[in-house]
């Protein structure tokens, strides 16, 4: 008998899933997204694997500085003749974990502060929401380079900052979601079973709210890559040597008349991967709506 | 009914909510018991105040702006206003259900109906997940739900399905005490009687006190033992079912009957009552029914008229009995 409620239920999980996914995978620019996605993903694990930090990445090899690409350098050399095919697939791993971390960190706090002000309303509601809109008040960019700069440029710092900046993104949406959801005759009727208020926030209220989080998440992971891109390009992200897409942009600016390919590169590896979470995230919000079933 | 065990007591209950300009005075020195087994109908037009007594007895008036200014309200032994928000938790769902107006809404869209109704026997017994989970499955059945459905969404049901499924939630942990709120409104006909039908049943098996609030008297007739009528948050009349049908004594009762439909006299037309029921802001100093009232007089303008008994059972507000011998028409015609 247990083994049977086990199966029905691992169906019903595969079933919800499953019908998401297959409604996403009819929008071809959502697959393109995810194939995009996908592959930075497998380069940034592999990477490490295929090659050496220290002598491929990051080692100078004056004699072959500023080369064209080539079969021997796909994309050319920087001007410490470093690869930048291998600086770009190395700061795969940056850029996505900056963007992933970062994001991660703004949705569990925003979420929990939004779900919070959203249910209670009131004085809490008002807190929360007033603070909200002071930190959106001051630039993403700039709140960022504030909490850089008062912590130290590293990489964990980074994503911090870029976390808390986009904040108030994720209070807003989601208190806007719980606002409609909380009237709705379900939470009272949980509240009628004796559930406890932060039970019902968290486990009847928010799985309500999530496909407007969910998108939210893949649009702001897509900016995320760009503010820790522009923390870099002004020198106030990841330090070097790291190969950071962002930095790469910065440190080539100043041979961009003569070979323009050392920011090229990075540049578009940097808006392929936003295209690719924003066409995701385009195609999730539809996935996800029941109103535009068939 | 002093005799038998008294499940719900309510006594002298005021429930307002206070709003930045002005009151709604929704509730007003309520008093009402049901006994166990027992069912007792609920009604009044919208607006009454029904719903407001309703969640007062689970304490889940909106609080802003709803404010319980007085009375007490026991469900058993315990005085449910004095209790903490932890002890509430305890009882609601446990001790005292509620039974929702809508099924459509009141189930939660991204939950299968079994985890729904595991959920109520998991907060309040202690067993084991899968423990949790069969019984819900059990439960499923009793209403009439093949078992296999649990692992299905609220929106593979139909609306009769879903009401099926609010009423084992409200069931899943044998409560003392059930609030169905309008239990059948949403529903069609057919589907009202096989809920209904459902309700009686379950009732009996398991001898569950309940308040059932609607403003179809049919449905009054079919499954309630005594009926409360109220009109701007009193009761005006409440007595067991056979004396508020068949020897009403206040007005108002007389012209919620009145209004009905009788298919005896078909070309008839139909009774209604003129007017609409007072701004619950500003409820007159008197009987708050006399300003549609046909057997008005001076002294209904002036205070509220008090409690009259009846018969032990049977009491009604109505100052009109002051006068000896007074008897409304509908009694006369009966």
């Amino acid at each position: 008998m247990k083994q049977k409620i086990l199966a029905s239920r691992r169906y019903r999980k595969r079933s919800r899933f499953a019908e998401v996914w297959h409604r996403l995978i009819k929008n071809k620019g959502a697959v393109a997204g995810l194939f995009i996605i996908a592959m930075l993903a497998l380069v940034a694990i592999s990477v490490k694997y295929i090659l050496d930090y220290d002598t491929q990445v990051i080692a100078q090899h004056i004699s072959e500085r500023l080369q064209k690409p080539s079969i021997h350098h796909l994309m050319g050399t920087d001007n410490f003749g470093r690869d930048i095919f291998f600086r770009l697939l190395y700061g795969a791993r940056f850029s996505l974990s900056v963007g992933i971390v970062a994001v991660g960190i703004a949705l569990t706090i925003g979420t929990t502060l939004g779900a919070l002000a959203g249910y209670y309303g009131g004085a809490t509601g008002e807190i929360i929401m007033r603070a909200t809109d002071i930190f959106a008040a001051v630039p993403n960019l700039l709140m960022a380079i504030v909490i850089v700069t008062a912590l130290g440029a590293n990489t964990i710092n980074l994503m911090i900052a870029v976390g808390v900046a986009s904040v108030p993104q994720f209070v807003r949406v989601t208190r806007a979601a719980v606002l409609t959801v909380r009237t709705q005759e379900y939470v009272e009727a949980a509240r009628a079973i004796g559930r406890n208020e932060l039970a019902i926030i968290f486990f009847h209220i928010l799985p309500n709210c999530l496909s407007p989080i969910i998108v939210m998440v893949t649009l702001r992971i897509a900016s995320a890559i760009i503010a820790a891109s522009s923390l870099s390009f002004l020198g106030i992200g990841v330090p070097p040597p790291t190969p950071e897409w962002g930095s790469m942009l910065s440190e080539g600016r100043r041979f961009l008349r003569g070979y323009s390919y050392i920011t090229m590169f990075p540049g578009l590896a940097i808006m392929i991967t936003v295209l690719a979470f924003n066409m995701v995230g385009d195609g999730l919000r539809d996935a996800l709506d029941p109103k535009l079933k068939k | 009914m002093n005799d038998q065990e008294v499940v719900l007591d309510i006594r002298n209950l005021t429930v307002h909510y206070v709003l930045e300009n002005e009151t709604v005075e929704a509730v007003n020195d309520l008093s009402l018991q049901v006994a166990k087994g027992k069912t007792l109908g609920l009604v009044g037009e919208t607006g009454a105040g029904k719903t407001t007594t309703a969640l007062a007895i689970l304490k889940l008036v909106p609080d802003p702006p709803g404010v319980i200014k007085g009375g007490s309200i026991k469900v058993g032994d315990k005085d449910i206003l004095g209790l903490t928000k932890q002890q509430m938790e305890k009882i609601r769902g446990k001790d005292v259900s509620m039974i929702f107006q809508d099924p459509m809404t009141s189930l939660n869209p991204v939950f299968t109906v079994g985890e729904q109704i595991a959920e109520s026997v998991l907060l309040h017994e202690h067993v084991s997940k899968t423990e949790a989970y069969e019984k819900a499955r059990e439960l499923l059945e009793m209403v009439g739900i093949p078992k296999f459905r649990a692992s299905e969404y609220p929106h593979q049901f139909s609306g009769g399905m879903k009401q099926r499924v609010v009423i084992a939630i409200a069931l899943a942990c044998n409560p003392k005490f059930l609030i169905a709120d309008e239990p059948t409104t949403a529903l069609d006909v057919t589907i009202q009687a096989q809920v209904l039908e459902l309700m009686k049943q379950l009732k009996e098996k398991y001898g569950t006190a309940m308040i059932l609030i609607t403003h179809d008297l049919g449905i009054v007739a079919e499954i309630c033992d005594d009926v409360a009528v109220m009109y701007a948050g009193r009761i005006v009349e409440k007595g067991t079912l056979e004396e508020v049908f068949n020897r009403t004594c206040h007005p108002y009762t007389e012209g919620l009957f009145n209004s009905l439909p009788n298919i005896h006299r078909r070309h008839e037309d139909l009774v209604p009552i003129p007017g609409l029921m007072p701004d619950p802001t500003a409820l007159p100093k008197g009987c708050s029914f006399a300003p549609r009232c046909s057997y008005v007089s001076a002294a209904c303008l002036e205070s509220q008229p008090d409690p009259r008994e009846v018969s032990p059972t049977h009491t009604v507000r109505c100052k009109a009995y002051d006068t000896p011998g007074f008897r409304i028409m509908r009694g006369q015609h009966g």
